[in-house]
């Protein structure tokens, strides 16, 4: 880049920067001076650590993402190396039925869990007329992770098989003429191929589970992920500060998180993602 | 290293579509030969060599024989055998010693065995001082190297390799050629060699399979198959010829350095200097018979007529390559 072609560029720049300023950069300071503004002032931000109500909230969201994610991965990179791998009658209809959570918000996802698991929901009905009783889960934190794994899935295969389809298969015969068994094989090359596409998938699917709240909302009840506690906090205690610093830190912890998955996997992930 | 002669019997392939791949076909590779399958694109070269290898399995009847063990049944994996690809199909996520030594690991040799094995292969194929790098630092010729020496660290049984020069350039592919021949009379391993370039089946094959439309044209050495084709096919995919009248019947073929320009009075027939080219050590000249056919001759380099020139053809009678008619209506 020569001086000659800088001020075009900044006058480039200026749209996309005065748009971030506007809606990004100003409501993130007004947030960051309202949450140290309030009568803790900055300790307000430790309130994650010190109060507990904030920490255990904090602990489940973190647990619950984290648990999400792991399930997903698996689940999804299995179901995405048989779905890439054979062909076999009614495949298209199968990979467009499972990428229908992707269509529904999260409170009609929190919905389905409640027909599901819910006091009048079809899991309850069947473990009753088997006489062990009616199984209730969906208000709980596993009402939620059928939620969160029922709408990260999808996300998640569809780039296993984006993945594996870029894997060359020459590898694993490759791998197979060496005398690898096929758990070998898999161990070997066809997970690391899919690493870098399995790791930006499982940021991008914690960092939603972080954040999520439709679900939570519709499920209620007993749950308390932060997202929901920073709900209760601004609306009904109108604890401005609280919620704001709540805030901040949520937001930290995922990109956080974003960032570590970026730099592990290395550049390919950026251009994944 | 022991040799083991290779022996398909019967051996044909139907894709689940209904793709006939190969005629139900017989081969025998003797112990410490190199065969190479040569032919065009869609040929069945390639789906051959995977059956020899185990990737793919023959319809039922046909059976795949090591050493005299039918192996037909047996996956790749436990076949013994070392796989070159053209794609190379180096492991991108390990560096050159590992991706060499994977194979010793994957046999669960103790370490120092498999530490001195990967350091001779290493040695051999003059890839020692890249053992710590990465695939993708590599060039193409590096890669072909390592994946050379991948396949042959195991001892496999025997050797097949699928078109392992086709992705280089030509300066490159000439020189890993002469080094993989090298390779293959040292170690004295059986091979499969499949390619579609005939001057590469030429110099490296001990015997030549020329295959066309999923079945055997002709297996000889290169001089036979070169003298003496057995089918138009053969004749025309092995090197060049041209066409001419035959008084016995059946095709009369001569190649274009059996054909000798001379002048009118002087030939046998009269034809009509269409192009001539400049080779370097020879000029190819294509020619217009009497019967409006193209013919293909070679004149010395600076000696060759000016287009659209009339000149006369002669050749010697023991120069004319003649195939059967019976073969050649097949």
């Amino acid at each position: 880049m020569s001086n000659r072609d800088l001020p075009r560029l900044v006058l480039l720049a200026v749209p996309a920067g005065a748009f971030a300023l506007a809606f990004f950069l100003v409501p993130l300071a007004r947030l960051a001076a309202a949450a140290a503004g309030g009568p803790k002032g900055l300790a307000a931000y430790a309130s994650v650590v010190t109060e507990p109500r904030h920490f255990e909230s904090m602990m489940a969201t973190l647990a619950l993402a984290v648990g999400v994610t792991a399930a997903t991965l698996v689940l999804a990179t299995v179901a995405g190396l048989f779905l890439s791998r054979h062909a076999f009658p009614g495949r298209g209809a199968l990979v467009a039925v499972l990428t229908l959570p992707l269509a529904f918000p999260g409170v009609v996802v929190g919905f389905l869990v409640i027909m599901l698991g819910g006091r009048q929901g079809v899991i309850g009905g069947l473990t009753e007329a088997l006489g062990a009783g009616r199984l209730v889960f969906a208000y709980s934190l596993a009402g939620l992770f059928v939620g969160y794994l029922y709408f990260s899935i999808p996300r998640v295969i569809l780039t296993v098989m984006a993945s594996a389809e870029k894997l060359d298969p020459a590898l694993e015969e490759a791998a197979r003429s060496l005398g690898a068994s096929r758990a070998r094989v898999l161990k070997d090359v066809v997970l690391p191929g899919l690493a870098p596409g399995l790791t930006a998938a499982g940021a991008i699917c914690f960092a939603t589970a972080m954040g999520a709240f439709g679900t939570a909302f519709a499920l209620a009840a007993n749950i308390e992920v932060l997202p929901m506690t920073i709900y209760t906090e601004f609306t009904l205690n109108a604890n401005i500060a609280a919620a704001g610093a709540l805030s901040l830190v949520l937001g930290a912890v995922t990109w956080a998180a974003l960032y570590a998955a970026r730099s592990l996997a290395g550049p390919p992930v950026a251009a994944a993602a | 290293m022991s040799s083991t002669p290779i022996q398909l019997s019967r051996c044909g392939k139907t894709f689940a579509d209904g793709t006939r791949a190969l005629a139900p076909l017989d081969l025998e590779i003797a112990a410490g030969e190199t065969v190479v399958l040569l032919g065009p694109s869609g040929c069945g070269k390639t789906t051959l060599l995977r059956l020899i290898a185990g990737l793919e399995s023959p319809d039922p009847g046909g059976t795949v024989r090591f050493d005299g063990e039918d192996v037909t049944a047996l996956p790749i994996e436990r076949r013994a055998v070392g796989m070159v690809f053209q794609s190379y199909a180096l492991f991108p996520n390990m560096s050159v010693r590992d991706n060499v030594a994977y194979g010793l690991k994957v046999r669960r040799l103790p370490k120092g065995e498999i530490a001195a094995r990967t350091e001779e292969m290493l040695e051999m194929m003059a890839i020692a001082p890249l053992a710590g790098r990465r695939v993708h630092q590599l060039s193409g010729g590096q890669r072909q190297r390592v994946a050379l020496a991948r396949a042959i660290a195991v001892r496999p049984r025997v050797l097949l390799l699928d078109e392992p020069l086709a992705a280089l350039d030509a300066v490159l592919r000439d020189r890993l050629r002469v080094e993989i021949d090298a390779l293959l009379r040292r170690l004295a391993i059986t091979a499969v060699y499949v390619t579609h370039d005939q001057a590469e089946a030429m110099m490296l094959g001990d015997r030549i399979v020329v295959m066309s439309g999923g079945r055997i044209e002709q297996a000889g050495t290169a001089r036979e198959i070169y003298r003496a084709p057995a089918t138009p096919f053969v004749a025309g995919f092995v090197g060049t010829v041209s066409r001419v009248a035959d008084l016995a019947g059946g095709e009369a073929l001569l190649r274009p350095e059996d054909i000798e320009i001379c002048a009118v009075a002087e030939g046998r027939i009269a034809a009509t200097v269409e192009t001539a080219h400049f080779l370097g050590g020879r000029c190819q000249v294509t020619l217009s018979g009497p019967d409006g056919g193209r013919l293909i001759a070679e004149a010395p380099p600076d000696a060759a007529p000016p287009v659209g020139a009339r000149v006369g053809l002669r050749w010697r009678d023991a120069a004319v390559i003649r195939i059967p008619l019976m073969e050649a209506a097949q």
